[in-house]
């Protein structure tokens, strides 16, 4: 049984991680695409037609690739997690429910107008739909995240025979969590759409591509995510303070701080031991943890003895929480380092076209990084105080699990060198065609910024 | 009855309808890729535009039906999917191909375009097969004996054909000229296999199932059932007849086959639903058993009651906009 265990947590791990680096991109950049859009209707200058042209593909793949991974999520819960729904089935069902319901059918039916609709649809309704894309991706957020949330800080129920009952509906889905998590998950898709159009912009200068649009696009991305990365530091803060409220032992985890103390030290970089429950090789800063989680110099901060054997294993927790800080800090130098350089000068040096270039997908990593912590912070549960992971896996026989997890591993790998190939592939592609005629530009339009584009399709020309 | 108690029967109707219209609806861009030819890129770009607004929306149905399953019944859920762990990973494998492929084929290397339509009919086929193999394996109560499994291979030939039969179809309303009539000679072929298909489960399930059989040859009610097979065969003979006279003149009545063959769909969920009602799992679990609290069905409910009828709203919005015959795929 253990074994089942093991491989239904690997393969479940395996799927939701996949999964989940698609919405990443497509919560946010369905918000991206409307902007583009709207840029176009309001200025009518063809070159924001050709960045939305050139990203609804991407948007497209990515959202399919999102939707039959997602698929399996559904059928993973039946398949693999059959205590979940025995136990806390009367609120998570629901819940998923109105994901379907209000999100997945909005979502994938205007897809289709937006995709292949800009022929047959008045244009006003084609922008409309992006819109309602848009809309849709982010009510879908909210469910998962509402679930997800209570399953981290559940309230609004009562256990009725070893079941879980509603009481409150409002309190179940605005549980303590909640609006910090959605807060904090939708401005990390912000950042991780930031800078894959960031990137893949950079890597099409970088191939001689001269044209407007991708350093329109680069521009746009790149002030997103300089104003999105203090909005995320603040967010992550004030959602770690919540979590110390909620999760102490989370907290202590992240910190790697062992014994309950008071001024704190930050611990920069260790290597903690459980055998031993102590860290070595610390570098750390006097007080600062204490100074962040508590706001006082001295305030006390508990640390993981007090949750000895009910506490998250330490180390993908502490690991975690650094990489996810390193990303963002990176995230924060390089977009206002390049925002800069943007903002007084015209042409980005090669260097930080090719830093660009490569943090392509630096959302993806701090993202799952961020949420490995969150999730296995909450272990040994799987709902805190209520259902253990360990109560709520399938008796099925490991072997059929074993095989499922290899043939979804091989599948996954082959889908992501394909879907990393192709976007490149694109890249290349789309240098050698959407010429840039600012001829095109109609004058009848409200808000037109057509001098503005004019200098700075002059200056692209350089 | 009470409303709380009459709760799990809507569910149970709900998903009913979910069944039925992802089969007919996901049912026609499935049976498109089974249908996909390996010889003319030409007839592959027009069948696969014609599905492209649509296949995303229809397969949102089956996470419906699935979801409702989830959230309405969550011990059949899990019993279900379960005792179907395998043949489920083999549908979610070919969802996911097919559904990947679709959007790969158009932005690929030209040289892996082929490859991408290979991966979508293989998708395709696994998954309509598997969908008929879970259904053989649940009218059977989950019974791995070698007649059940025989039987549920059965049932996989005849879903995959069945769907089949209902994307050819869709490609006689959809398309015109040469793939028309390529679709309408071979919607006659999937029509026939579908036949012996539904005459042989027709056959064999009352056999093996001896309740079933009681349902059915019970008289007085025998005469009023014996209508759905009647009413079924004279509506595939008709397409028939219609198919084999394509193409008619201004493409008279092209949605003809479309309707009668979603007709003869909704006719033999009705024939299943008969045999087995009101169970959730035939013989095993019944529906009421299976229901989770009343409190969260009600709240639930408020949703679907709420949010539906704007689901079919712009479904038939959806395929407003893109009525009419297909014409190229083209990205925005």
């Amino acid at each position: 049984m253990i074994e089942t265990l093991l491989l239904s947590r690997m393969q479940f791990a395996l799927n939701i991680s996949f999964h989940y680096l698609f919405p990443s991109i497509t919560i946010a950049l369905a918000w991206f695409l409307f902007y583009f859009k709207l840029r176009h209707d309001l200025s009518a200058h063809p070159v924001w037609m050709r960045i939305y042209r050139f990203w609804v593909k991407i948007f497209a793949l990515s959202f399919a690739l999102g939707v039959v991974s997602g698929i399996t999520m559904s059928f993973q819960f039946g398949t693999n997690w059959p205590g979940f729904m025995e136990k806390v089935g009367n609120i998570a069902g629901p819940l998923l429910g109105y994901e379907v319901l209000t999100a997945f059918f909005m979502e994938a039916t205007f897809l289709g107008a937006m995709l292949f609709g800009m022929k047959r649809l008045p244009n006003w309704l084609h922008t409309l739909s992006t819109l309602l894309v848009a809309i849709g991706t982010s009510m879908s957020a909210f469910w998962i995240l509402a679930l997800n949330s209570w399953m981290h800080t559940p309230q609004g129920f009562e256990m009725i025979n070893g079941v879980a009952e509603p009481v409150s509906w409002m309190e179940i889905i605005f549980n303590p969590s909640f609006p910090y998590r959605l807060a904090h998950t939708l401005v990390a898709s912000g950042l991780t759409a930031a800078f894959l159009i960031a990137g893949v912009s950079a890597y099409r200068i970088l191939k001689e591509d001269s044209k407007l649009a991708p350093k329109l696009a680069l521009k746009t991305a790149m002030y997103s995510a300089a104003l999105l990365m203090p909005l995320q530091i603040l967010l992550g803060d004030l959602h770690g303070l919540n979590t110390l409220e909620h999760q102490p032992q989370k907290v202590a985890a992240m910190e790697g701080l062992w014994e309950t103390q008071k001024g704190a030290p930050l611990i920069l970089f260790a290597i903690p031991d459980e055998e031993s429950r102590d860290n070595s090789a610390v570098i750390s800063i006097p007080n600062l943890a204490s100074i962040i989680l508590t706001h006082d110099k001295e305030g006390e901060v508990k640390g993981l003895n007090e949750f000895k054997g009910k506490h998250p294993p330490v180390k993908p927790v502490f690991y975690g929480f650094r990489i996810m800080i390193g990303i963002g800090m990176l995230m924060l130098f390089v977009s206002w380092i390049v925002s800069g350089l943007l903002i007084r000068k015209k042409e980005l040096p090669p260097f930080w076209l090719k830093t660009l270039f490569y943090m392509t997908f630096s959302g993806w990593v701090a993202t799952l990084a961020g949420w490995y912590v969150t999730e296995i912070g909450r272990q040994p549960y799987l709902v805190s105080e209520v259902l253990l992971v360990a109560d709520a896996v399938t008796d099925i026989p490991p072997a059929n699990v074993i095989f499922s997890f290899t043939v979804y591993a091989i599948v996954y790998i082959l889908l992501l060198v394909a879907y990393l190939h192709t976007i490149f592939y694109m890249a290349r592609k789309s240098s050698k065609v959407e010429e840039f005629e600012t001829k095109d530009v109609s004058m009848t339009k409200p808000f037109n910024h057509l001098e503005r584009i004019e200098r700075l399709s002059q200056q692209s020309n350089h | 009855m009470s409303f709380e108690q009459a709760l799990p029967y809507i569910f149970l109707l709900l998903m009913g309808v979910s069944v039925l219209v992802y089969a007919t609806l996901d049912g026609f861009d499935l049976g498109v890729g089974v249908l996909l030819p390996g010889d003319n890129v030409e007839y592959r770009n027009k069948m696969i535009a014609s599905i492209g607004p649509f296949w995303d929306a229809n397969e949102t149905w089956l996470v419906l039906a699935v979801g409702i399953l989830l959230i309405a019944f969550p011990q059949a859920h899990s019993i279900i999917l379960k005792e179907l762990y395998l043949p489920a990973l083999f549908l979610l494998i070919g969802l996911i191909l097919r559904g990947v492929a679709f959007d790969f084929r158009a932005k690929a290397v030209t040289g892996l375009q082929r490859l991408w339509d290979k991966v979508f009919k293989a998708g395709s086929i696994l998954a309509s097969a598997s969908q008929g193999f879970m259904l053989g394996m649940y009218v059977m109560g989950f019974d791995y004996h070698w007649l059940s499994v025989s039987f549920a291979c059965l049932s996989a030939i005849c879903v995959t054909s069945a769907y089949a039969y209902i994307g050819g179809a869709w490609l006689v309303l959809k398309t015109e000229g040469d793939l028309q009539i390529s679709a309408a000679q071979k919607t006659r072929i999937a029509g026939w296999i579908t036949a012996l298909g539904i005459i042989a489960i027709c056959v064999a399930n009352p056999l093996i199932n001896s309740d079933v059989a009681a349902r059915w040859f019970n008289l007085p009610e025998a005469f009023l059932l014996m209508l759905i097979p009647l009413v079924s065969a004279a509506l595939m003979i008709g397409t028939d007849i219609y198919l084999k006279h394509v193409p008619l003149k201004n493409d008279l009545a092209c949605w003809v086959p479309f309707a009668s063959v979603a007709t003869l769909f909704f006719l033999c969920l009705l024939g299943l639903a008969f045999s087995f009602y009101p169970f959730i799992i035939p013989n095993k679990l019944l529906a009421v058993e299976a229901a989770s609290s009343p409190k969260s069905l009600l709240f639930i409910f408020y949703g679907v009651a709420i949010v539906m009828p704007f689901i079919l709203l712009y479904t038939l919005f959806s395929y407003r906009v893109f009525k009419g015959k297909t014409t190229a795929l083209e990205y925005y």
